[in-house]
């Protein structure tokens, strides 16, 4: 287990209140000691998994974030000369709070407003017939039928690609873009699809192990990017 | 405060009186979700792509039955729709049998519309490997009826704890008061209902309802107004002198509903009798009928269910 130096608050807290968390396995009436007293004992699977984790690294504070979705919205402009035909559209959940930011940040630097929305990606899994229990679905919500429009995806972490290509295919549904680009605030490689990012945030290379968990002040009530190990 | 689920406790829907609170909710808010599919140019997810869905239907229907074959096709399930009459059941086969035969060809979910109150749960005992879902059986329940008039009353009045619904009609027979009594009083809301007293049910207050014995006293103060169909077709004789003696004395009419609140809705689950137990005036106001949304909120609503349900089954 690492723990970086300038973290002790976070790293050492976990520690106190789970110790030897990472080596022992079940106690006595079927509860891993990761596990908080105050959950339902029938909850173990789910659970365990966000408790037992570690924070190995921060890799983006909220400046630093606010930073990289500013130039990343610099980036967008750029490549597309302006905002001509341009739709922002964020995949729920934490794909949508980095794309209405990049959408202010548009507005702000070009002075008028863009157009943004929200795509749920949850019917377009490839893996909704084998994961259990079912996701949760929420409405889509596009601002303006996307025929020959430049749309913007946005999502905070591309992996394997899976989430990207769903995305893909539920835009498809509603139309035939001009053009279809892909923003994502980390790109932590691992990709199972011939898929890429246009614009990125910032690009961390991983273990497979690792697990990046992106905190936004809309959805988690701060901002930071941690690296999560187990 | 009431706890949130993210899945259905079992693999079948067999009626609303088995459910938790928090699943009701569940299937509410994912219908949310589900009814914008309806509204996109292309009206079709591939959630269960490959899952087979039987529409087993023993007993007449016009809405139910393709409300979830619409349902099923926007989800792109393989769909596949028996009726009693030209099937083997006019030859005298058992409906356990035909259930059978048809589960040997491997269907994920059957939709069973039966005569028999209990078909569904004899179905679902018998059949493990399947799910089934209650599209009504005889005067026991209708689910997903209750599930897409909760859906229209929360989408119109902003919540269902606390509004008043009255339930005017055929109490004795109907299915959909059965369902909608257990829903919303699961769901804190105050139910009334009225109607001749040939027509209500010994000991239905024991349901946790308010029985009235006037049209008027049930419209009064009211934010839902339910009016059920005369179910000619499950009484041996009329429980009442004339048709024309029940729309005088409990049919709804633009005079009569001065009485409710004026934000009050009309909401019936169809098919509608017109000038027997709701006058066309009412049924066609444009501002308070929202008996074409119900249908409209129907489809969502059996999209919510068939996709729950149809996960349901891979839970370990």
């Amino acid at each position: 287990m690492s723990l970086e130096a300038r973290e002790p608050g976070v790293g050492s807290r976990r520690f106190e209140t789970f110790p030897g968390s990472h080596t022992r396995l079940p106690i006595p009436g079927n509860r891993h000691p990761c596990y908080p007293p105050s959950a339902p004992p029938n909850d173990v699977k789910s659970t365990l998994h966000k408790v037992c984790m570690n924070v190995k690294k921060r890799l983006l504070d909220g400046p630093r974030m606010n930073r990289a979705i500013r130039r990343m919205a610099i980036e967008i402009l750029e490549k597309n000369r302006g905002t001509q035909d341009l739709i922002i559209v964020g995949i729920r959940s934490r794909g949508v709070p980095i794309a209405e930011r990049m959408a202010r940040e548009i507005e702000e630097m070009e002075g008028h407003p863009i157009s943004s929305g929200i795509l749920d990606i949850t019917l377009y899994r490839d893996d909704l017939t084998t994961i259990a229990p079912q996701p949760v679905v929420k409405p889509t919500k596009l601002p303006e039928p996307i025929d020959d429009k430049i749309v913007v995806l946005v999502d905070d972490v591309l992996y394997t690609g899976r989430t990207v290509r769903a995305a893909l295919d539920a835009l498809i549904d509603f139309g035939r873009p001009k053009a279809v680009m892909l923003a994502v605030l980390i790109d932590r490689g691992h990709r199972e699809l011939p898929i890429h990012a246009d614009v990125i945030g910032k690009t961390v290379p991983t273990d497979a192990e690792e697990v990046i968990k992106v905190k936004l002040v809309e959805t988690d009530g701060e901002d930071e990017v941690l690296i999560m190990e187990k | 405060m009431r706890t949130s689920t993210s899945a259905l406790k079992s693999k079948d829907l067999l009626g609303i009186e088995p459910l938790l609170p928090e699943e009701i909710d569940l299937i509410l808010d994912t219908a949310e979700g589900f009814k914008e599919v309806s509204e996109r140019p292309v009206k079709k997810v591939p959630a269960l792509r490959g899952q087979l869905v039987i529409n087993l239907f023993m007993e007449a229907s016009t809405r139910t039955r393709v409300s979830f074959e619409i349902a099923e096709k926007r989800l792109s399930a393989d769909t596949l729709n028996f009726t009693a009459s030209g099937s083997s059941v006019e030859k005298g086969e058992t409906l356990i049998d035909t259930a059978e035969n048809l589960v040997a060809m491997h269907p994920d979910m059957i939709v069973i519309r039966a005569k028999h109150p209990g078909a569904p749960k004899m179905l679902a005992d018998r059949l493990p490997n399947v799910s089934i879902i209650n599209a009504g059986d005889g005067s026991h329940e209708h689910p997903t009826q209750a599930l897409l008039d909760a859906f229209t009353i929360r989408e119109r009045l902003g919540r269902l704890a606390g509004v008043n619904v009255s339930i005017i009609g055929d109490i004795a027979h109907s299915r959909v008061v059965r369902s909608n009594i257990h829903l919303l009083t699961k769901m804190n809301a105050n139910v009334t209902v009225a109607a001749p007293p040939t027509l209500i049910p010994s000991e239905i207050e024991k349901m946790g309802v308010r029985v009235v014995n006037s049209l008027d006293e049930a419209v009064e103060g009211a934010d839902v107004i339910m009016m059920l169909r005369i179910q000619l077709e499950r009484q041996g004789k009329l429980s009442f002198p004339s048709l024309r003696e029940y729309y005088n004395t409990f049919g709804l009419t633009p005079e009569r509903l001065k009485r409710a609140n004026s934000e009050a809705i009309i909401m019936h689950p169809g098919p509608m009798n017109r000038g027997v137990e709701i006058a066309s005036d009412v049924a066609d106001d444009p501002r308070r009928s929202v008996i074409l949304e119900q249908v409209t909120n129907g489809v969502a609503v059996r999209m919510a269910v068939l996709y729950l349900i149809g996960g349901a089954h891979n839970v370990e």
